[in-house]
């Protein structure tokens, strides 16, 4: 309830709208009882009906509002979150965005609204069944508290299993995705049938678990049931008897009858709406988090054209004490084992990975210093896995610059501009490639195996790519094919 | 079956119990404002305290045997999805695929819960009603037809609108999660994240105009409900019916609800059972004599991968181009293609595919915890590991160096037991290795067949490339 996302003045309104709810409820009580017992004042009676209808859609309108827009908060926070984090697992960031923001709605719009007026409105029946008949206060007031203690109960042991069922059904999510991700290697290697009994124990088990906590949580929800409307009886009855003996008049003892189950009507409410709360508190819960540090680098980079970039005593994954050299408008060649830190030395220039010791310098200055926006704007990247953004081949070759019909042509995708997601890998990598040279004010190019899954015919066409796209500036690539060594100054090997 | 009609007949009685606990006590204090002999009170005062202990003990009944019922029924149908989508050529929006499976199955459960079962109740509790006061026929028909009609017709549209908004969000989500490394290089994150955001917004727009039409369905709902009665008691009706009147119909109230709910649920009930029904797709592959060495070769895009997919038959294994890397460790991962293989047959393909990870290695979502090179030859340890009749191979050394990928190629290629089918762009280990057929393939049509030896002594695709792989071999000797 204190989440950012959620408006301060929410408490509040949803207890207007209970004092409200209450007055209502006394109202309409009082004057059936008095209209049942021979009086009058029907058009009253039908005023207040009509106004409770009115504070309903009051409520509602205001609650779901309210949620949908917590919803839109929670949404847009999660996804900068995760995008701020990386290496996020995108299958349960996905089922989280779209169907787990969700389930805060039944808690907002659901269980706090409830709870509001199952705070209120006892309490106003309480008050007002003193005056009437003190027996059927008392005998209410007894048995009130044990719903909320019932309650309690039950949410203490039931809100562990909600978290634990939460984390499951991501984990679940993340699972299938997997699992379906790779059907078709499942299928080639024929274990596609085998996974299909994991994937039937799994939810036999989570409906076995499942079980095992509702049937405790309708036990409690059972006692609840049987307080309320044992109440009912234990208010009748008597209420009853005493009619008989002459003790009250027919409008009192009317009034306790209509008025007995609405004191306990609204904490049985919130009670059942306790569970879906739970889930959606969960999610609350799970998509607060902490948010990151502002980026504080506020100097400019140094001009590509002149600056030197050292890697100085670096040591970061597979790397230890390495130390490289670049000078400006030098062409470098990265050879090596697989996994030898090829991908990493990227990386690090692109300030994605921070060294755990050493520095990299670029024209003196510290990499970490310098903000890193204006000096991403210098570089071209051409990753060695690229991902095909939503949207035309245009569109992702324009994340490069202006002129994606150029950067296309030279690839040989002049005919691919319009195509949309899927692509290919190899046409994925010629569209970076196509990204990375539309940049054309870039000082730094990264490539990464720019030509994996390409031919030699079509590496002939990259290679020209590759030439235009490092004439003139600083250029770092990770070489597997001989061919791509021709086009440099120099060949480091890292083992 | 037999369980969820037990819990609509439970829900039925106990809904009635709670009508009747009403009318009952109602009538009691009215009788007994009559100062009537107090014999004539027993049966109702003991009839109240039985219908308030019924009421409990019914609710508990039916919601234990329903969520008993739908659990179990889920389990199974989790699976029986499951097995539908093996049937079906593998499609690509994986993150779909998942929404599908985890959400489509968990709607069914409010499917029955919130929609079936309390629609189930609300009729018989209304034929009841109507069946003792037949006016309350136009109430009933308000609350158990015609304003669900309404609240279905509102959500429906509503969540037509939000079904493709939903999935580009999910689209999106994936692609920020996947390429926010790209998208920081390019300056393109806070674009990408306000166009998301735009989404974001269009949906939460849509779901705040439509909660001005929701909410005042509950308010019409309620205004009928208490409009009848009223009007009974206008009418001269007597006490008990007018109060049991005002009980009965609050059973209906959550109908508008339920309504809403089902038009949210009723896609994903059409979409399982479309899976469910759907026509296998028959793959047929081609056979190989056993033992027989093919190799694909030509421009990118010409078609070898669709080729060598028509060579996938229920024995062949291998490493393809889509191959998969579970997010579990390298030993699972390598295990799966022979489950019961040894330590030694395990440790024997790691060597020859040269796989230097250790085996309890976690490979992270997609393989991203290990290089490219580690992953590729994590794919090959696989396939080396099934001992194949059948071996296929994609690009299998692609991310190596040359003389790397050549090594680990030959060791593959003499490790395989049996037929092997190669696609590579690379013609050198074609000149090292044994195969008894290479076949170029451009623009998708076959249009050179032979041996290396072959295929070298005439013009065409075939020699241009191997002598431009020439020029390269030179340059790369000194390094």
């Amino acid at each position: 309830m204190r989440d950012p996302a959620v408006p301060r003045s929410y408490g509040v309104l949803l207890a207007v709208v209970a004092v409200a709810t209450a007055v209502l409820v006394l109202a309409q009580a009082e004057l059936l009882a008095r209209l049942a017992s021979g009086g009058d004042g029907i058009a009253l009676l039908a005023g207040v009906v009509g106004a409770r209808a009115a504070v309903l859609w009051g409520q509602r309108v205001l609650t779901q509002r309210t949620a949908a827009t917590v919803k839109a908060r929670l949404r847009e926070r999660v996804l900068r979150d995760a995008v701020a984090r990386r290496g996020d697992r995108a299958g349960a960031v996905s089922t989280l965005v779209t169907r787990g923001v969700d389930a805060v709605e039944p808690y907002l719009a659901g269980y706090l609204p409830q709870l509001a007026v199952a705070a209120v409105v006892p309490l106003a029946v309480l008050l007002r069944l003193a005056f009437a008949d003190l027996t059927a206060a008392l005998t209410i007031l007894v048995t009130l508290p044990l719903i909320p203690v019932f309650a309690a109960l039950v949410g203490a042991h039931t809100r562990d299993r909600t978290r634990r069922q939460w984390a499951e059904l991501s984990a679940v999510g993340g699972h299938f995705l997997d699992v379906v991700a790779g059907l078709g290697t499942l299928k080639l290697f024929g274990r596609a049938a085998a996974q299909a009994d994991t994937v039937r124990r799994m939810a036999t088990a989570h409906a076995d678990t499942t079980m095992r906590t509702l049937r405790v949580a309708f036990l409690s929800a059972l006692v609840l049931e049987l307080v309320a409307t044992l109440s009912v009886a234990l208010v009748a009855v008597p209420v009853g008897l005493r009619l008989l003996g002459g003790g009250v008049d027919l409008r009192v003892a009317l009034l306790v009858l209509l008025l007995a189950p609405e004191a306990y009507l609204p904490l049985r409410a919130a009670g059942a709406q306790f569970h879906a709360g739970a889930e959606g508190l969960a999610v609350l819960e799970q998509a607060a988090v902490v948010p990151a540090p502002p980026a504080t680098a506020t100097r400019r980079p140094p001009d590509l054209g002149r600056a030197e970039i050292v890697l100085e005593d670096v040591g970061v994954r597979s790397l230890r004490g390495f130390h490289l050299r670049i000078a400006p408008g030098e062409r470098i060649a990265l050879v090596g084992p697989s996994g030898a830190g090829k991908s990493t030395l990227l990386a690090l220039l692109l300030g994605e990975v921070v060294p755990d010791t050493g520095r990299v310098l670029v024209g003196g200055v510290d990499l970490r210093e310098i903000d890193r926006t204006a000096w991403l704007r210098g570089l071209a990247w051409v990753p060695q896995a690229p991902t095909a953004f939503e949207g035309t081949v245009a569109d992702n070759i324009r994340l490069g610059g202006p002129d994606a019909t150029a950067a296309a042509v030279a690839v040989g995708l002049g005919d691919l501009l319009e195509a949309r997601h899927p692509l290919s890998s190899g046409e994925r990598q010629r569209v970076a490639l196509a990204r990375a040279l539309a940049r054309a004010d870039a000082g730094l190019l990264l490539l990464d195996e720019p030509t994996a899954r390409l031919d030699s015919g079509t590496e002939a066409t990259v290679l020209a790519a590759a030439r235009a796209l490092s004439r003139g500036r600083t250029a770092v690539l990770v070489a597997h094919r001989p061919a791509l060594l021709a086009e440099v100054d120099r060949v480091v090997e890292l083992r | 079956m037999r369980r969820l009609l037990l819990a609509a007949l439970a829900a039925t009685l106990a809904e009635l119990s709670g009508v009747a606990l009403m009318t009952t006590a109602v009538w009691l204090v009215v009788r007994a404002a009559d100062h009537p002999p107090m014999a004539a009170l027993t049966v109702a005062i003991v009839a109240v305290r039985a219908l308030a202990l019924s009421r409990g003990a019914l609710r508990y009944a039916e919601r234990l045997a329903g969520h008993d019922a739908v659990l179990r029924y889920l389990a199974d149908l989790r699976g029986r999805v499951y097995e539908s989508l093996l049937r079906q050529p593998v499609r690509r929006h994986s993150g779909d695929l998942v929404t599908r499976l985890v959400s489509d199955v968990d709607a069914v459960q409010d499917a029955v819960l919130r929609c079936l079962l309390p629609a189930c109740a609300a009729g018989l509790v209304g034929a009841v009603a109507v069946a003792v006061v037949p006016v309350l026929a136009i109430p009933v028909l308000l609350l158990g037809i015609v304003l669900p009609a309404a609240a279905f017709a509102v959500a429906d549209r509503h969540l037509r609108a939000l079904a493709p908004l939903r999935s580009r969000l999910a689209e999106r989500t994936v692609g920020l999660v996947h390429g926010a490394a790209e998208l920081t290089a390019f300056g393109a994150l806070e674009d990408e994240l306000a166009r998301t955001g735009e989404v974001v917004a269009d949906i939460g727009g849509r779901e705040r105009r439509v909660a001005l039409l929701t909410g005042a369905l509950s308010a019409v709902g309620v205004l009928t409900q208490s409009g009848a009665a009223l009007a009974l008691l206008a009418s001269g009706a007597s006490v008990p019916v007018v109060l049991g009147t005002l009980a009965a119909l609050e059973v209906f109230l959550p109908l508008t609800s339920a309504a809403q709910r089902w038009a949210e649920v009723r896609g994903s009930l059409a979409r399982v059972r479309e899976l469910l029904t759907a026509r296998p797709v028959p793959s047929a592959g081609e056979e190989l004599p056993p033992g027989r060495r093919i190799a694909l070769v030509g421009p990118s895009g010409a078609g070898k991968t669709t080729l060598l997919a028509r060579f996938v038959t229920p024995e062949a294994r291998g490493a393809l181009a889509d191959a998969h890397v579970f997010h579990t460790t390298v030993r699972a991962n390598v295990l799966f293609a022979k489950p019961g293989a040894t330590q030694d047959e395990l440790d024997h393909a790691a060597r020859v595919a040269d796989l230097d990870l250790d085996w309890d290695t976690v490979v992270g979502e997609r393989g991203t915890a290990i290089s490219g090179g580690q992953r590729q030859r994590l794919v090959l340890a696989r396939a080396v590991l099934a001992a194949p009749p059948v071996l296929l191979l994609d690009e299998p050394v692609e991310g190596l160096d040359p003389d790397h990928a050549d090594r680990v190629l030959a060791a593959v290629l003499a490790a395989a037991p049996g037929a092997v089918v190669l696609v590579t762009h690379r013609l050198s280990p074609l000149a090292h290795q044994h195969f008894d057929e290479v076949l170029v393939l451009e623009a998708g049509v076959i249009t050179q067949r032979g041996s290396h030896a072959e295929l070298v002594a005439v013009p065409g695709y075939y020699r241009d490339r191997w002598e431009d792989e020439g020029i390269t071999r030179g340059l790369s000797a000194p390094a």
